[in-house]
C-alpha cells in the first residue's frame, strides 16, 4: 500500500468507504508524502497535520458515512478561501497572521461532504499572476521540473495535487488561475460557470471574475468535487440559483457521437508553441475517431481580452484592497501616530511590488477623467467578447483549443509585468464572459517534456457535458505519467 | 508619455501607498507600457454597446429582519492588531 498517495480521490473515497484503509492510515500517508517532498515543491504555506489527525481518529471511530461523498478523503485548498481556525494568508504579509473565525462556503461544505483539510496552498499573493511567483513567502516549483514554475496563480493547488501530497485541491480563477497551473502542472483543473459556486468566505481579487474549483488528478475526481461545491448561496449575492446536475451522470460512456466542438483559429495559429499544437492537434483528433466533429468558430475579439481583462480585474482590485487598512485585521505599522499615516504605511509594508502595481493601475484607470477611457471602454469590450461566444456557440457544443501558447516556462523567465499577462491570452475571455472552461492534460511537451494541457469552453452552466467529453478523452488517451519526485 | 512619475506618485498617494522615488520610477515605465497596450481597445467603435460590468444579474439578497448573534464580539476582534476587548483601538484622528 505504499502507493496509496499517487492514487486518485475515486479510488481512495471507495476503499475509505469500504474500510479497507483507514482515514488516519491515508491522511497519515498524505502527511508523510508532504513531508519528503515539500521541501523542493514548497507547494503548501501552512499544514494542519495535528487537526487532521485528530479528526481522521474520530472519523474511523465513528465510521464511514455513505451520504457523505468525500468522506476521510485528505484535501488542500488554496490559501484564500477563509478558514476557521486556520491561517488564510493570501500569500502576503499583510494577512501574514490572519486566522479566520468562520469557514467559506465551499469550505463548509467540504467539510460537511467528510473531506480532511490538510493545509493551505500557496499561491500568487492576492491571485495576482500567473506563476506563483509573487508569493511573499515562498516559490513553488513544477513537480516535474524544479527549474519551472507551476503556473499560477493556484499554482500550489496545482503543484500539491500533482505532487501526491493530497487527492484533490480548491482553486480559483480569475483569468485563467486554475486552468494554467492545471496545464502545467499536468492536472485536470476547472473553471465553473460565474455563479455556480458560491464565493461567500473568498478573499476577492476581481470580483466580478473570480470563481473557485476543482484541481485533481482525474475528470471524474473533478466531478465529485464540483458536485459538492456547486450550488446556490444566500450569502452570496452573485451566486445563481440554478438546479444542480449529476456531474457523474454522463462520464463513462467514451463516445463522443453527435458532439460538435469548435476550433477558434484564433487559438490555433501563430504564437502557438509548436510541441503545444502538436499535443492538442493529436488529442482534437482522437475526439474526431470517439465521434465528435470539429468546426471552425470565431472569436475575433481574442485580440482585445488581455487589456479588457486587466482594466477590469485592476480596477476590482484596487476596490477589493482598500479594506486591508490595519484596521481590524492585518499587518498594523506601530510607528504611526496618525490613522491616515497608519492606513499609508501599513499598505505600503503589507503589500508586494505585483499588488502595489495593480492597486495604482486600478486607482488611475477608475480616476476622474479616466474612467470613460478605460473602465468603460474596457465594460464595453466584455460585451462584445460575451457575444463572440454566444454566436459561436450556436454553431458548437463546445470550443477547444490550448490553455497555455507555451508549457511551464523558467523561474524568472517573465520579468517584465506585461510579458507575464500575456500568457493569460486563451484563458481571460472565458472569465470575461463568465463561462465555464476546464484544463486536461493531454500528455508531455516533445521537446520540453513538460505537461500540455486541452482547454475545454461551454455555454454557461454546461460544466456536466463538457466533463463527460473530458471523460471520455481522458480515457482514450494514453494514461498521464506521474512526474517522478 | 501616458503616465508621469508624478502622476503614478498621486494616484499612489490617492490609494494610500507611499512608494520611494525609485519604485515611481519604474511603474512609470511599467504602467506607461501597460497603458500603451491597453490603448489597442481604442480601435473598437463601442458607442453603441451598453457595458457589461458583470456576467450575472446581481439581486439584492433579502432575509427576516431577524436580530441574530452570528458571531461574538471576541471573535470579531480576535485579529485585531489593536483592541481592548470592546473596540477596535486606532491612532488619534483629530
Amino acid at each position: 500500500m505504499s502507493d496509496i498517495h499517487c492514487m486518485t480521490l475515486t479510488e481512495i473515497a471507495a476503499k475509505l468507504q469500504a474500510r479497507e484503509l483507514s482515514v488516519e492510515y491515508v491522511v497519515q500517508s498524505c502527511l508523510d508524502r508532504i513531508e519528503s517532498t515539500e521541501p523542493r515543491v514548497q507547494a503548501l504555506l501552512s499544514v494542519q497535520a495535528e487537526e487532521a489527525l485528530a479528526q481522521a481518529r474520530a472519523m474511523d471511530e465513528a465510521g464511514p458515512d455513505a451520504d457523505k461523498p468525500l468522506w476521510g478523503v485528505p484535501l488542500v485548498l488554496k490559501d484564500l478561501l477563509t478558514t476557521k481556525g486556520a491561517p488564510t494568508t493570501c500569500a502576503s504579509r499583510i494577512l501574514e497572521n490572519f486566522v479566520p473565525f468562520y469557514d467559506g462556503t465551499v469550505v463548509e461544505r467540504l467539510r460537511n461532504a467528510g473531506a480532511v483539510l490538510l493545509g493551505k496552498a500557496n499561491m500568487d499573493e492576492f491571485a495576482m499572476g500567473s506563476s506563483t511567483e509573487n508569493s511573499a513567502f515562498q516559490r513553488t516549483t513544477n513537480p516535474w521540473d524544479m527549474d519551472r514554475v507551476p503556473g499560477g496563480s493556484s499554482g500550489g493547488s496545482g503543484a500539491t495535487v500533482a505532487a501526491c501530497q493530497c487527492y484533490g485541491a480548491l482553486g480559483t480563477d480569475t483569468g485563467g488561475s486554475i486552468r494554467t497551473p492545471a496545464s502545467f502542472c499536468g492536472i485536470v483543473g476547472l473553471k465553473p460557470t460565474y455563479g455556480r459556486v458560491s464565493r461567500f468566505g473568498m478573499v476577492a481579487y476581481g470580483s466580478s471574475l473570480d470563481q473557485i474549483g476543482p484541481m485533481t488528478r482525474s475528470v471524474e475526481d473533478c466531478a465529485r468535487m464540483l458536485q459538492v461545491i456547486a450550488g446556490h448561496d444566500p450569502k452570496d449575492s452573485t451566486s445563481v440559483d440554478v438546479e444542480v446536475p449529476d456531474y457523474l451522470a454522463g462520464l463513462g460512456s467514451g463516445d463522443l457521437s453527435g458532439v460538435k466542438i469548435g476550433m477558434p483559429e484564433e487559438y490555433w495559429g501563430e504564437g502557438l508553441s509548436p510541441e503545444v499544437e502538436k499535443a492538442c492537434r493529436a488529442a482534437m483528433a482522437k475526439a474526431e475517431e470517439l465521434g465528435a466533429t470539429t468546426v471552425p468558430v470565431k472569436l475575433s475579439y481574442t485580440d482585445y481580452a488581455i487589456a479588457t481583462y486587466y482594466i477590469i480585474a485592476m480596477a476590482e482590485a484596487s476596490s477589493n484592497l482598500s479594506r486591508f487598512d490595519g484596521v481590524r485585521y492585518g499587518y498594523r505599522n506601530k510607528e504611526a501616530d496618525e490613522l491616515i499615516d497608519m492606513y499609508t504605511r501599513s499598505r505600503t509594508e503589507g503589500f508586494g511590488d505585483e499588488v502595489q502595481r495593480r492597486i495604482i493601475m486600478g486607482t488611475y484607470v477608475l480616476s476622474s477623467g479616466y474612467y470613460d477611457a478605460y473602465y468603460r471602454k474596457a465594460a464595453q469590450v466584455r460585451r462584445l467578447i460575451r457575444e463572440d461566444f454566444d454566436k459561436a456557440f450556436t454553431q458548437c457544443d463546445f470550443i477547444a483549443g490550448p490553455v497555455c501558447p507555451t508549457t511551464a516556462f523558467r523561474i524568472g523567465e517573465k520579468a517584465d509585468p506585461l510579458q507575464m499577462y500575456l500568457i493569460d491570452i486563451f484563458t481571460i475571455s472565458l472569465n470575461l464572459a463568465g463561462l465555464p472552461g476546464m484544463s486536461l492534460p493531454v500528455g508531455l511537451g516533445e521537446n520540453s517534456q513538460m505537461p500540455v494541457g486541452l482547454q475545454l469552453m461551454g455555454p454557461a452552466f454546461s460544466e456536466a457535458g463538457m466533463l463527460s467529453v473530458a471523460d471520455a478523452l481522458e480515457r482514450a488517451l494514453p494514461p498521464m505519467p506521474v512526474p517522478e519526485m | 508619455m501616458k503616465i508621469s512619475p508624478e502622476e503614478v506618485a498621486k494616484v499612489a498617494k490617492l490609494a494610500r501607498l507611499d512608494l520611494a522615488e525609485d519604485k515611481i520610477e519604474l511603474f512609470a515605465g511599467q504602467l506607461d507600457d501597460i497603458l500603451n497596450y491597453m490603448d489597442k481597445l481604442g480601435e473598437l467603435d463601442t458607442s453603441e454597446v451598453e457595458p457589461l460590468y458583470s456576467p450575472v444579474q446581481h439581486t439584492t439578497v433579502l432575509r427576516a429582519d431577524e436580530v441574530r448573534k452570528d458571531y461574538t464580539r471576541e471573535e470579531v476582534l480576535s485579529n485585531a492588531p489593536e483592541q481592548d476587548g470592546q473596540f477596535f483601538i486606532v491612532p488619534r484622528i483629530v
